[in-house]
């Protein structure tokens, strides 16, 4: 065999993978739209310095409370800052937040899941038993108690919703495990003297990996909308720092008078969850019939 | 004389479960009931039997894939029961498997080059180039063209796949190959290609089989020597033209009976083995054969019949044989 096919030959299993899940999203046009929107927020939030019309933390005091118009898109808070602005920068707060703290979670989570799944018995008892405890708590309440008792800083604030993801990635990582280690294919590797290690990461990860890149997309969704609602009840970023969550409540003490202070952080709040999770529908039901009819 | 491969001596595994609701009681499935059997370097062993009756089982316990509750295997002289981890990686690969479905036993994610490329390197069988050329030889060998290595389990069919199987068993170049019902979820046509090669693989290699099969068919050709497994016991062994010339054991008999000849001229009616299997779980008193055995006495219904050996490396366990 010569060694451009040793090169080559890698890349087509990947671009064959890829061309098969496209084939199945393509039958969705939701989770087109869902990527769309999700990639244009994501562009916004990178050039933000470069395309934000003002500095999000300028004051105009003269044009302070203005509804929207050619200068201020959005209009002007309290302060005279530019919303169109913060909105922008807010995004990569937002973001940066919401992915490092789902990233995380899907780390530990499904390697929980997995060896939990793998080693069964008791451990696996225990340890789901552990993972429902911290399931039962709904991530809002989770967030804010964390927050409350070590206070208000991006760390915790990634370190509080990351915690509460972390149940629900072992749920779906364990599940396949166990479906997966009772096949014939891994008691080959038993056989063939693997270690353990090696069968779990090499063997069952990839066989799991498609459930966990779907709760992933829909979680990333959530983490967002934790993070807002922390920002929104004083826990999250501090002000002058744009958060979403943070605008809507500073807007929302005006709001009979100037809504547009609230409005457009709900909007792309809104906006953002709704195109995370039409994407992860989408991610789920062309990963679903694979997994089902594939082999 | 031929050398003792393996030896398994009075090797017993019971599983145990909970069943009923809301009083769970314990049951226990008798998979193994003290078997012991012995395989001759360069021979096909063929360990036959009906469903559940134990036959994969043993096929795993000798691997260690499920540890026996208690008896003794012995691999080439060296204790595998007994074996620690580093002995036992060591074992593995002198001993391989192959199954019986080739759909679940490969993992579908995985390429073929690296499938069989992945035993080599966890055993440090050569450099990445020695490791390369033998995929490539492994593929010849077992009758697949060189660019399946670049190919998913998916784009192959259950025959291929079989051939995959077997490749995979050989990366790590075993002296024993347990071979779990091969060839039962194949074609006919495919069957006997698969046989042919590893018969081929035998003669070239020298390997030795444990062939776990309910086709007495194919047994009869494949193997040398066999044993009937009859609810977690072996009930006769022996070598293969003598066992099927002239079987002891009624149960042996009617197996025979009830295979297929495959010649019009000779076609009778089968003798019909009469009955269920009855559940391991609950085996039946004295010899576990009585309640479907036509010529059952008294005593078969109170003492399960002692191992007697008659002559030629035969042995069986039957009242009619008895003193």
């Amino acid at each position: 065999m010569s060694r451009g096919a040793a090169i080559a030959a890698p890349r087509r299993g990947f671009v064959h993978a890829l061309r098969e899940l496209r084939r199945a999203f393509n039958t969705n046009i939701t989770s087109w739209i869902g990527l769309g929107v999700f990639l244009a927020i994501v562009l916004f939030a990178v050039l933000a310095p470069v395309i934000a019309p003002f500095d999000p933390y300028e004051q105009h005091i003269i044009d302070r409370l203005k509804g929207p118009d050619a200068t201020y898109w959005f209009g002007t808070d309290a302060f005279g800052r530019d919303i169109l602005s913060r909105l922008l920068h807010g995004a990569r707060y937002s973001l940066v937040i919401g992915s490092v703290a789902t990233v995380s979670a899907m780390i530990i989570g499904s390697a929980i899941g997995i060896v939990s799944g793998y080693v069964g018995g008791r451990v696996d008892l225990a340890v789901m038993q552990v993972m429902d405890v911290l399931m039962s708590f709904p991530s809002l309440i989770m967030g804010l108690m964390i927050v409350a008792v070590l206070g208000p800083s991006m760390g915790n604030l990634i370190f509080a919703i990351a915690l509460t993801a972390i149940a629900p990635f072992a749920r779906i990582a364990r599940a396949p495990t166990i479906v997966i280690k009772q096949r014939d294919f891994i008691e080959a590797c038993r056989a063939l003297g693997f270690s353990d290690l090696r069968i779990m990461v090499v063997h069952i990860l990839p066989n799991v990996m498609a459930e966990i890149l779907v709760l992933g997309t829909l979680w990333l969704a959530t983490s967002i909308r934790v993070e807002a609602s922390l920002s929104f009840i004083g826990l999250g970023l501090k002000p002058p720092i744009p958060s979403w969550g943070g605008m809507v409540r500073e807007g929302f003490e005006v709001i009979l008078d100037s809504a547009w202070l609230s409005i457009f952080p709900s909007l792309a709040i809104l906006l953002i969850i709704f195109a995370l999770n039409m994407l992860g529908d989408g991610l789920r039901d062309a990963v679903d019939p694979k997994l089902r009819g594939g082999e | 004389m031929a050398e003792i491969l393996l030896a398994v001596e009075r090797l017993k595994k019971f599983f145990t479960q909970k069943r009923g609701f809301p009083n769970p009681e314990t049951v226990t499935v008798r998979a193994l009931d003290e078997i012991s059997f012995t395989v001759n370097r360069g021979e096909a062993f063929g360990l036959v039997g009906e469903s559940g009756c134990g036959k994969s089982t043993a096929g795993r316990c000798v691997l260690r894939l499920i540890e026996p509750d208690s008896g003794g295997v012995t691999y080439a002289g060296e204790d595998v029961l007994e074996a620690g981890k580093e002995r036992l990686r060591l074992l593995r690969r002198k001993m391989q498997i192959v199954f019986q479905d080739p759909y679940a036993s490969l993992n579908p994610r995985r390429m073929i080059g690296k499938a069989l490329a992945e035993p080599m390197q966890v055993h440090g069988l050569g450099d990445s180039a020695e490791i390369d050329a033998r995929v490539e030889a492994l593929l010849a060998e077992v009758g697949l063209p060189p660019d399946a290595r670049w190919r998913f389990p998916h784009e192959f069919s259950g025959g291929q796949r079989q051939r995959i199987g077997i490749a995979r068993a050989l990366t790590v170049s075993p002296e024993l190959v347990v071979a779990d019902e091969p060839v039962s979820a194949l074609d006919v046509s495919i069957q006997s290609q698969i046989l042919l090669l590893l018969r081929g693989l035998q003669d070239k290699h020298g390997l030795s089989y444990i062939f776990i099969s309910h086709d007495l068919g194919v047994v009869r050709w494949f193997c040398q020597s066999i044993a009937v497994m009859y609810l977690g016991r072996i009930v006769e062994t022996g070598p293969v033209p003598a066992i099927f010339d002239d079987p002891l054991h009624p149960y042996t008999r009617m197996l025979r009976e009830s295979s297929p000849v495959p010649d019009p001229e000779v076609r009778v009616a089968p003798a019909r083995i009469a009955g269920e299997v009855p559940s391991a779980v609950n085996p039946p008193a004295g010899c576990h054969f009585h309640t479907r055995c036509p010529h059952v006495m008294d005593k078969c219904r109170q003492a399960y019949p002692e191992w007697r050996m008659v002559g030629q490396g035969r042995g069986v366990a039957c009242h009619l044989h008895g003193a």
